[in-house]
């Protein structure tokens, strides 16, 4: 049995569940969090940290930890959102995120989150890694080139489609995501068209073949408003 | 060809270097040799830029080329587009292109040809015509225009924003759009964008027109200057339409020799390779193409509005068509090779452009839904488009998992790469020989330059004044003389 109460999000009085989370709680409110990782068809796991909310001093994952009625939340912040940039700008760093040539450009979480941050440079280093594409599947290309590590497409295939295609290897730094067949191939897994691990990447990373550019400009997820004012600012079709 | 490529004996000369050359794309530089007396020996125009896009769209899908190429020029991305769409349609075994596909392509390049002339013209080059080529350098620019004959400055910066309407409305937005895609285009016009831009053409084709009269009018006023200022003869090469029009969409190939004879004609884009060969230079990053048949040392040409204008055997466009006629009964039975006759051309061109966005916008096939067509997997495509600078070609090939194995491309600039050097030396034989070294005697150098309008362009188009370099040396290398202009276009000494 569900139970209503409120708490208090950047001082407007938000409504929750027992079962539902922060972050789960703003967006049913139309409030906006920025985040990455979380999609409210998966379990949430709080690994990229751009949804983190202060309270009483403590910052906690917002897509991770449940409110309290009377709870006083900050998000939209100065010192938040400033963290939140330097996420993102590391995010864009250690991958190769070519957004003028990328066919997820206008629908890519990434992206609209960075503008919706005003992150107007990198201002780290690129790392410029070395890491070919994947175009070895009939209907389906990886570009690992854009991954953020958000493990979506590992939850969806392992908890949705019961392939476990998708893993997360390596540590630190070096993590980095794998697809479990003995050539590393992803013609040589399970994957098919019809899983849900090929709808769910918030960038641009899980890609159906000999689309491309179809979407004119002006009819993409974010042309029109921004992620934050966007009614379901998850993946188009999740 | 002059023989003022290598000097004989460069050990004791001094060297006068214009680096970057300004009012024009990306970096080049001129560098001269001169004796004692200032008897020039040597003069070069090097492209030292480096792009390096045939390497890195190795490996891509080939889905993403139109879009990425494109990046290669923020004045003419158009045209990359629509090279790599027409390339890759043979990938996606769209041998033609539906109605409103190929229209949709054709608006958007029109679009690219009127606002690139229009810049070109008005903002870069109309300060060297009407102001004088070594006239005040403080007024020589396109603030200068505004303030001497306002009515054409505005005539220029709305015509370049029309055109890119046309390309925003086509491709989504006005530079780096994604409209062209291998086997199509994803959007066509709506209603109201066509009513839109049906609103302003007449008054595009009008202002065109009256640019085309300007241009012919600094001709017949001093036709001393028009017909000789760097003046060369030279082959020339370009695409003409199927029935032999001006077409800068879709053709075959047509070359002549410097007295018009052709070269060959109607030969098929495809065999591309088979007709063009490209020399390297150890001076320059820029190779030198030829036609094979005729070897390195001859088979050098020219691309562009002058080689379009006098290559085809008619314009389809009634007002265009008049002026081109014009146009050759000025020349007369020789083909015009002076350099500033592009100007002429180019205008000729910009008109046809408009001519055409009208004759599309009354066409139903341009609101059409009829956007993609299939058919046949293909593995490698060649694609060859008019580009406002000239003949631009994109070859690919793609693997069976359609990844890009190979890109060749040869950008418009690249075939005028010979030609700019013999303008270059011919001015410099003409204006600098025997002469102290002063800023409008090397402007006198730049305008050769710019008449090609090469992609070199775009870092300065919008303030047209880069900062410039200019060094005298003695034989041991000291300076003996030195100029430099900053980038607000202040000189000191």
């Amino acid at each position: 049995m569900t139970q209503s109460n409120s708490f208090i999000l950047d001082g407007a009085t938000i409504p929750y569940t027992n079962e539902q989370t922060i972050i789960q709680a703003a967006m049913a409110a139309g409030v906006y969090i920025p985040h990455l990782c979380y999609n409210p068809e998966f379990k949430p796991h709080g690994s990229c940290k751009l949804c983190t909310v202060k309270i009483k001093g403590r910052q906690v994952a917002s897509c991770t930890e449940k409110p309290q009625a009377g709870m006083v939340v900050e998000s939209n912040t100065k010192e938040l959102n400033d963290e939140r940039r330097n996420l993102l700008q590391m995010l864009f760093v250690e991958g190769n995120h070519f957004c003028p040539s990328c066919e997820k450009s206008g629908d890519c979480q990434l992206q609209a989150t960075a503008y919706e941050l005003d992150m107007m440079s990198p201002h780290f280093d690129h790392f410029y890694p070395d890491r070919p594409v994947d175009a070895s599947h009939p209907d389906y290309l990886l570009d690992f080139n854009r991954c953020i590590l958000c493990s979506i497409c590992v939850s969806a295939s392992r908890d949705v489609d019961g392939k476990n295609v998708f893993a997360l290897a390596g540590r630190g730094i070096n993590s980095h995501l794998v697809v479990n067949s003995k050539s590393g191939d992803l013609a040589d897994t399970g994957f098919s068209a019809n899983d849900k691990a090929a709808q769910v990447c918030p960038v641009g990373v899980i890609l159906k073949k000999r689309v491309g550019f179809a979407i004119p400009i002006g009819e993409r997820s974010f042309d029109e408003k921004p992620i934050s004012a966007t009614p379901h600012p998850t993946v188009k079709g999740a | 060809m002059t023989s003022l490529e290598t000097a004989a004996n460069p050990e004791n000369l001094r060297r006068i270097a214009i680096d970057p050359v300004s009012r024009v794309e990306g970096h080049g530089k001129v560098t001269i040799l001169l004796d004692d007396k200032n008897k020039i020996h040597q003069v070069r125009l090097h492209i030292v830029e480096f792009r390096g896009f045939e390497k890195f769209i190795q490996g891509r899908p080939y889905w993403e080329v139109p879009v990425m190429v494109q990046r290669l020029c923020g004045i003419c991305p158009v045209s990359h587009q629509l090279a790599a769409s027409k390339a890759l349609d043979a990938i996606v075994g769209a041998k033609h292109p539906t109605p409103t596909a190929e229209k949709m392509r054709r608006l958007m390049h029109y679009g690219q040809i009127l606002q690139s002339h229009a810049l070109h013209f008005f903002h870069l080059c109309s300060p060297d015509l009407l102001f004088g080529f070594d006239s005040n350098i403080s007024k020589r620019n396109i603030v200068g225009i505004a303030e001497k004959y306002p009515e054409t400055a505005k005539r220029g910066i709305l015509l370049r924003k029309f055109g890119q309407e046309v390309i925003r409305h086509a491709a989504g937005k006005r530079i780096h759009g994604t409209g062209s895609v291998p086997g199509g285009v994803n959007k066509s016009l709506s209603v109201a964008e066509r009513d839109e831009l049906l609103k302003d053409i007449y008054q595009m084709v009008s202002w065109s027109r009256e640019a085309v009269h300007l241009v012919k009018e600094l001709h017949h006023k001093n036709p001393e200057l028009y017909n000789s200022f760097g003046a060369f003869r030279a082959n020339y090469m370009s695409m003409v339409g199927m029935d032999g029009s001006l077409d800068l969409y879709h053709g075959r190939l047509r070359a002549r020799d410097d007295n018009g004879n052709i070269l060959f004609d109607g030969v098929d884009y495809n065999n591309y390779s088979e007709l063009i060969a490209e020399e390297v230079k150890n001076w320059s990053y820029m190779k030198f193409p030829y036609l094979k048949s005729l070897g390195a040392e001859k088979g050098w040409y020219r691309v562009g509005p002058l080689s379009r204008v006098q290559n085809c055997d008619f314009i389809s466009t009634p007002l265009a068509e008049i002026e081109r006629r014009e146009f050759m009964a000025y020349s007369g039975v020789m083909p015009m090779h002076a350099p500033l006759g592009y100007h002429w051309a180019r205008m000729i061109e910009m008109l046809h452009a408009a001519e055409m966005i009208k004759d599309l916008l009354h066409d139903d096939d341009i609101t059409g839904s009829e956007l993609m067509a299939t058919g046949e997997r293909g593995f490698e495509g060649v694609g060859v488009i008019e580009a406002p600078r000239g003949t631009l070609i994109h070859h690919y090939r793609v693997d069976e998992n359609d990844l890009v194995t190979m890109c060749n491309l040869i950008v418009s600039t690249t075939h005028n790469n010979q030609a700019m050097n013999e303008a270059v030396r011919r001015v410099a034989q003409q204006y600098l020989h025997g002469h102290e070294i002063t800023e409008g005697l090397l402007n006198h150098i730049e305008v050769a330059i710019r008449a090609f309008d090469p992609c070199l362009s775009c870092a300065t188009h919008a303030l047209g004044k880069m900062p410039l370099e200019i060094e005298v040396l003695d034989e041991s290398g000291a300076r003996l003389s030195y100029l430099s202009r900053s980038g607000d276009g202040s000189f000191c000494a």
